[in-house]
């Protein structure tokens, strides 16, 4: 795996203290979101824990600053605005981040499906998550749990239908 | 008004009751008080006001002891509507200095006045003359001292002194005796001190006087004495103060008052501020005028007030924080925000400490100088362990 490429706002102290300015706040709020997500998608994660104090995203050594549990919440509550984070217990502590919305997700397996010719035919979420054929597409790898929202949201909209079978899904799209 | 005092409406040995009347309110000279509909009672020594029922209960209530009244007077009003009624005026002595604390401390009046919905009694008013003429309560206070001067004759005057002695220092009698000496020396302590100092002011004021004249006559020969002398002489005027201060006694109305303290304020001032750099927190401008004025001290809100009205070159203005300061007109947030950014960028990074010391200005208007650079978005904050520091704005400033 290679080194990740920090922005150079990470060695700017600046940068882990909210702003109080409204445009630089804004600004700030930003790169971070992007900073969040790409470096999850670099590291491969789905989940962050706000308590996770040693992670090098929350924490930039070189420089002494840490972010504070406030405005990591504050980041991901941004996310969760544009449709890339959901909190997972009451307390917010827990929070599921997805690199790209569930919509685009479902758009995506969608598309893939449509273009393979697996309509009406039934595919477990391993197949579609992390099965061989489907290397190429932007949401191999993900995580299950987000592959099922993801997918219960196609369903809502009548465009596959979820089948629940010994604790595992099966899904079989139209 | 201030002859009255609060007292248990109870008579004491040998007073007796003599007539009373209800629905009287009481005049403070010719003014209405808030004494009205109430019962009066009087007595061969005093003159007791309650409200309905008070002193039936023997509660607290308004007590004049008769000992104050010099003279009686009437006086009738007639209107359409009421008919004709009769008021009662009291003329009276200035409170005795051990009178105790009533409705009012202080009255210009030397009268009161007691009327009623239809005037008061014939009854009432007749007795009120008899027991004014009869003068009951000197009678008791001449026999006791008659009887204490039988008593101290010379045989048996030293264990007489004695026994005055006892009965001056025991029981609650003797705690309050011991008080109310102890206060009455205090009282005078305090007058005594108070006295001193007005000497002091008038002589001040003698001072603040000649130097004025004298500084007039250098003005008129400036020939005779050399004009490096003149110059110094007037810098140590200067330095005793400003030699004309706006007092509030010049003045009738409170508006007038504070515009020209205003005006002189921004006179002396508008120097010292332009060399701080634009702008003086008021706790600064309080110790300066202050230290210009001498003794004709200003209090904190009447500088505030006058600062409020300032205009022209200077004026008030108070930061989201709460801080207040006089600045300049020309001094705007533009010009603070391109210095101090200067000042940030110049040392990679700035607390308010070092702006603080660097300006030569105080830690609270450097904090308000960076706040408002931050808030043009030209610096940022960062909060850590080690403090609050303002870095150039590169969030927003770099790409």
């Amino acid at each position: 795996m290679t080194e990740f490429q920090w922005p150079w706002e990470y060695t700017f102290p600046p940068f882990f203290t909210l702003q109080p300015h409204e445009e630089t706040r804004q600004q700030q709020l930003k790169v971070w979101t992007d900073l969040f997500l790409k470096y999850l998608k670099h590291t491969n994660k789905f989940s962050l824990s706000i308590n996770e104090q040693s992670l090098p995203l929350f924490h930039n050594e070189s420089i002494q600053r840490r972010l504070s549990p406030e405005l990591i919440l504050v980041i991901l509550e941004q996310l969760q605005r544009t449709g890339h984070a959901a909190a997972l217990d009451k307390r917010r502590q827990e929070w599921q981040v997805y690199w790209y919305t569930l919509e685009e997700y479902g758009n995506m397996v969608y598309d893939w499906i449509q273009e393979t010719g697996q309509t009406n035919s039934i595919c477990t979420l391993y197949e579609i998550a992390s099965g061989e054929s489907s290397t190429q597409m932007d949401f191999h790898g993900v995580d299950e749990s987000v592959l099922l929202s993801a997918l219960r949201l196609l369903e809502e909209k009548g465009r596959c239908e979820l089948i629940e079978m010994d604790g595992s899904h099966g899904v079989k799209f139209f | 008004m201030n002859r009255f005092a609060y007292v248990e409406a109870r008579l004491s040995s040998n007073e007796t009751f003599v007539s009373r009347d209800s629905r009287v309110k009481i005049f403070d000279g010719d003014q209405k008080t808030d004494f009205e509909e109430g019962e009066v009672v009087l007595t061969t020594h005093r003159l007791f006001w309650g409200r309905p029922g008070e002193i039936a209960r023997a509660a607290v209530t308004l007590c004049l002891p008769l000992s104050y009244v010099i003279s009686l007077g009437e006086e009738t009003t007639a209107s359409n509507f009421f008919g004709r009624k009769t008021r009662i005026i009291m003329h009276l002595r200035p409170p005795g200095p051990d009178k105790m604390p009533g409705p009012l401390d202080t009255s210009r009046a030397t009268h009161i006045k007691l009327s009623g919905k239809n005037g008061l009694s014939v009854e009432f008013h007749s007795a009120l003359r008899e027991t004014l003429n009869a003068r009951i309560w000197e009678i008791s206070l001449t026999s006791e001292t008659i009887i204490r001067g039988v008593d101290s004759s010379p045989t048996s005057e030293s264990g007489n002194d004695r026994l005055a002695r006892i009965q001056k220092r025991t029981g609650i009698g003797g705690i309050e005796r011991h008080l109310e000496a102890k206060a009455k020396a205090t009282d005078e302590n305090i007058a005594l001190a108070f006295q001193d100092l007005s000497v002091l002011m008038t002589m001040a004021k003698d001072m603040v006087g000649l130097s004025k004249t004298i500084s007039g006559r250098i003005r008129e020969q400036k020939g005779e004495i050399s004009d490096d002398e003149t110059v110094r002489f007037k810098s140590y005027l200067m330095s005793l103060g400003i030699d004309d201060p706006v007092t509030r006694d010049n003045f009738t109305s409170n508006s007038a008052y504070f515009s020209s303290l205003a005006q002189q304020i921004c006179q002396m001032l508008i120097d010292p501020i332009e060399e701080l750099g634009g702008m003086m927190s008021l706790a600064d401008v309080y110790c300066r005028v202050n230290r210009a004025r001498g003794l004709e001290l200003l209090s904190p809100e009447d500088l505030l007030h006058a600062c409020e009205q300032l205009r022209g070159p200077i004026r008030l203005r108070s930061f989201p924080s709460g801080a207040r300061v006089l600045q300049l007109e020309s001094h705007d947030d533009d010009l603070i925000a391109i210095d101090t950014l200067e000042k940030v960028q110049a040392a990679e990074s700035l607390a308010v400490e070092e702006l603080a010391k660097q300006l030569g200005i105080s830690l609270l208007l450097a904090k308000e100088r960076l706040l408002v650079t931050e808030r043009l978005g030209k610096v940022c904050r960062d909060e850590s362990v080690e403090g609050l520091r303002f870095y150039p704005n590169l969030l927003l400033q770099r790409d």
